[in-house]
């Protein structure tokens, strides 16, 4: 039995370096520090969801085959392909993208990651607009007013909170464990007061206090409170929501509008109307006057913003708010991102290639147009004639028709799991979890890099995405070789 | 009075079952249950004369889909409902990129209706439908 510490967990843009794991024969039977996500992967990575053998669809149905015969398939391919997509590389390691890249160059395709449907927007306006960030560090150590716009991240970063925000304990600013453990009580109370009032076990209090029950959404006195505060801005109530000191509750697709009343509050203009995007303009006053007064301000965003209408527009004006913000205090702003390297795919692209994402080779250099040269795009415009997949599950992710025309051109899928692009796949080769049966680096959300370790050996047979990539970059080489003998033998 | 149809507001995100289902494997029963789930307003649900764990059929312009009505567990949020990130979303979700790459994952405008009695597809069966492999 043997414990390892700080091993990096291989699953959101988190990347908690601090967990701990107990080894024995080869299997991870114990985790420690871990979130819910983080222990269902750790000790469901070896469950009998995984794909066991390389297969080939032959007559309509998947059967398995040797690894070589799937690389060279793979390859085949891709050395034949017009335009080929090369999709994912998001819960891979640095060194599998760059050769991701270089596959991409040899033939010609697209390369493109998942954060074109998750941050690719986000991108696109720090392209325009630029973005003043830090790392998680500092604001673990620093900000006392925490914004969570369009994000939940007890849900997809559970530990978010607890590590570089608000229930965190930095040099400057406090954990706010103790308040929220507080209000979580007042809360139970009021609720068994209300119970007690339902069954009539207590008398009713006089009408004046029962109209305060029934208050929605009263500012709370939290919020005016020394010491780190959070505010969640969403369009439902989220576990995250649950817990800050200021939710606002906003109308779908209304964000840019929200984000602009804000921006003239704080410029102590008038809004002349009552409410905007369905919140009534005293809260966001109130929202308005905790930014003004923080110290060292942060707005974390997520899907919220570049999911609904407005897109890219929505991040604009949440770094134009920030750059306002910036002339009377300090503010920060960090996108959350979901997958674990996917900060890591954008930068290794644009370091090999220019473009962090949607980079097209088919002329012989790299282009990037998002709308064109995106994977969306091209499969909807069914333009593509091939696509490989690895690391990502665009069969889960991306939209119907997308989905249609990938299932009609040759799918090629490498991933650990059989997940539902896997099912649609016809060459699909397992691979090894990275950060577990192979080593890698990886990006955090904030660009800090980190090491990923290989606690335990992959299953027998199966190579880890870097070494199926080499393989089939070799592979596919060798096929164009072939071709340029027979060309001029012609 | 009890509605036939209820016009809402789609959105897709995620939820922690979703994404501890993920992590055990996406073909896991776990995943299957949390994605083909959709969230509506209890208000919402009385409207259409349903109760928790009733299958309903989400309709859009995109598609329409088979899904178990729960309800929201914390808050109102009337007119909107939420179905985690999965196939079964996406099945339905509009897809128009507004020319930056990014389909419209959230906002889209549905329709949801009773369907006590259509089953749910699995993973498998739903992909054999939507794309015959
Ligand atoms: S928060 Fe993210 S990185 Fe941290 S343990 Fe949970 S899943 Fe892993």
């Amino acid at each position: 039995m043997v414990v390892i510490k700080s091993v990096t967990c291989p699953i959101c843009g988190s990347l908690c370096d601090d967990i701990e794991l107990t080894i024995e024969n080869n299997e991870v039977v114990k985790v420690k520090n871990g979130c819910a996500l983080c222990e269902s992967k750790f000790l469901g990575y070896k469950g009998e969801h995984r794909i066991k053998t390389p297969m080939i669809r032959k007559n309509g149905k998947l059967v398995p085959v040797s690894l070589d015969e799937a690389i060279h398939k793979a390859a085949e391919i891709l050395a034949n392909a017009n335009y080929p997509i090369l999709y994912g590389w998001s819960s891979t390691s640095c060194e599998a993208q760059r050769i991701g890249v270089e596959l991409a160059e040899e033939i010609g395709g697209v390369l493109d990651n998942t954060a074109v449907v998750c941050h690719g927007p986000s991108i696109l306006s720090v392209q325009e607009v630029g973005i003043p960030t830090c790392t998680l560090g500092q604001i673990r150590h620093r900000a006392d007013l925490i914004i969570y716009w369009g994000c939940d991240p007890w849900s997809a970063h559970p530990r978010h909170l607890e590590r570089y925000t608000a229930f965190t304990e930095g040099r400057f600013e406090q954990s706010d464990w103790k308040s929220y453990i507080q209000k979580v009580k007042a809360t139970a109370g009021k609720k068994k007061i209300d119970s007690a009032l339902r069954r009539g076990v207590v008398k009713r209090p006089k009408a004046q206090s029962l109209r305060q029950y029934e208050l929605v959404n009263p500012p709370p006195p939290t919020l005016m409170k020394e010491g780190r505060k959070i505010i969640v801005v969403d369009v439902r109530k989220s576990m995250t929501a649950e817990m800050a000191d200021y939710f606002i509750q906003v109308e779908p697709n209304k964000d840019y509008e929200v984000m602009q009343a804000i921006r003239a509050l704080i410029r102590d203009q008038e809004l002349d109307v009552d409410k905007v995007g369905g919140v009534p303009v005293e809260y966001l006053e109130e929202v308005a006057d905790a930014m003004v007064n923080c110290n060292f301000g942060v707005i974390f965003f997520g899907m919220g913003l570049t999911q609904s209408a407005g897109k890219f527009r929505n991040i604009d004006v949440a770094i134009s708010l920030l750059r306002d913000l910036n002339k009377r205090t300090k503010f920060v702003i960090m996108p959350m991102r979901g997958h674990f390297n996917v900060t890591g795919s954008n930068v290794v692209f644009t370091w090999q290639s220019g473009y962090p994402f949607g980079v097209d080779f088919s002329l012989g250099y790299p282009r990037y147009n998002p709308g064109e040269t995106t994977s969306v795009d091209i499969l909807l415009r069914g333009e593509s004639d091939a696509t490989l997949v690895i690391a990502a599950d665009p069969g889960a992710t991306f939209p119907r028709r997308a989905v249609e025309h990938m299932a009609k051109t040759p799918l090629i899928v490498i991933d650990p799991h059989m997940n539902a692009t896997a099912m649609l796949g016809d060459v699909v080769i397992p691979s090894a979890f990275v950060g577990i049966e192979a080593e890698g680096t990886a990006y955090r959300m904030d660009h800090v890099p980190l090491p990923l370790k290989k606690v335990v050996e992959p299953p027998q047979g199966i190579l880890s995405d870097e070494e199926i990539l080499r393989r089939i970059l070799e592979e596919v080489r060798a096929i164009k070789a072939k071709k340029m003998v027979k060309v001029e033998a012609a | 009075m009890v509605q036939q149809k209820l016009r809402v507001t789609l959105l897709t995100g995620r939820t922690i079952e979703q994404g501890v289902g993920k992590e055990q494997g996406k073909s896991s029963q776990e995943y299957f249950e949390a994605c083909s789930t959709v969230y509506m307003d209890e208000e919402d649900m009385k409207k259409l004369g349903i109760k928790n764990n009733t299958n309903v059929l989400v309709s859009t312009p995109h598609g329409s889909v088979v899904l178990k009505a729960v309800k929201h567990p914390r808050g109102s949020m009337p007119g909107i409902i939420y179905i985690p990130y999965g196939p079964w979303a996406n099945a339905i979700v509009d897809d128009s990129t507004t020319s930056i790459g990014m389909p419209s994952f959230k906002g889209t405008p549905a329709e949801v209706e009773p369907a006590p009695d259509k089953p749910i597809l699995s993973m498998e069966e739903l992909l054999k439908n939507l794309y015959g492999k």
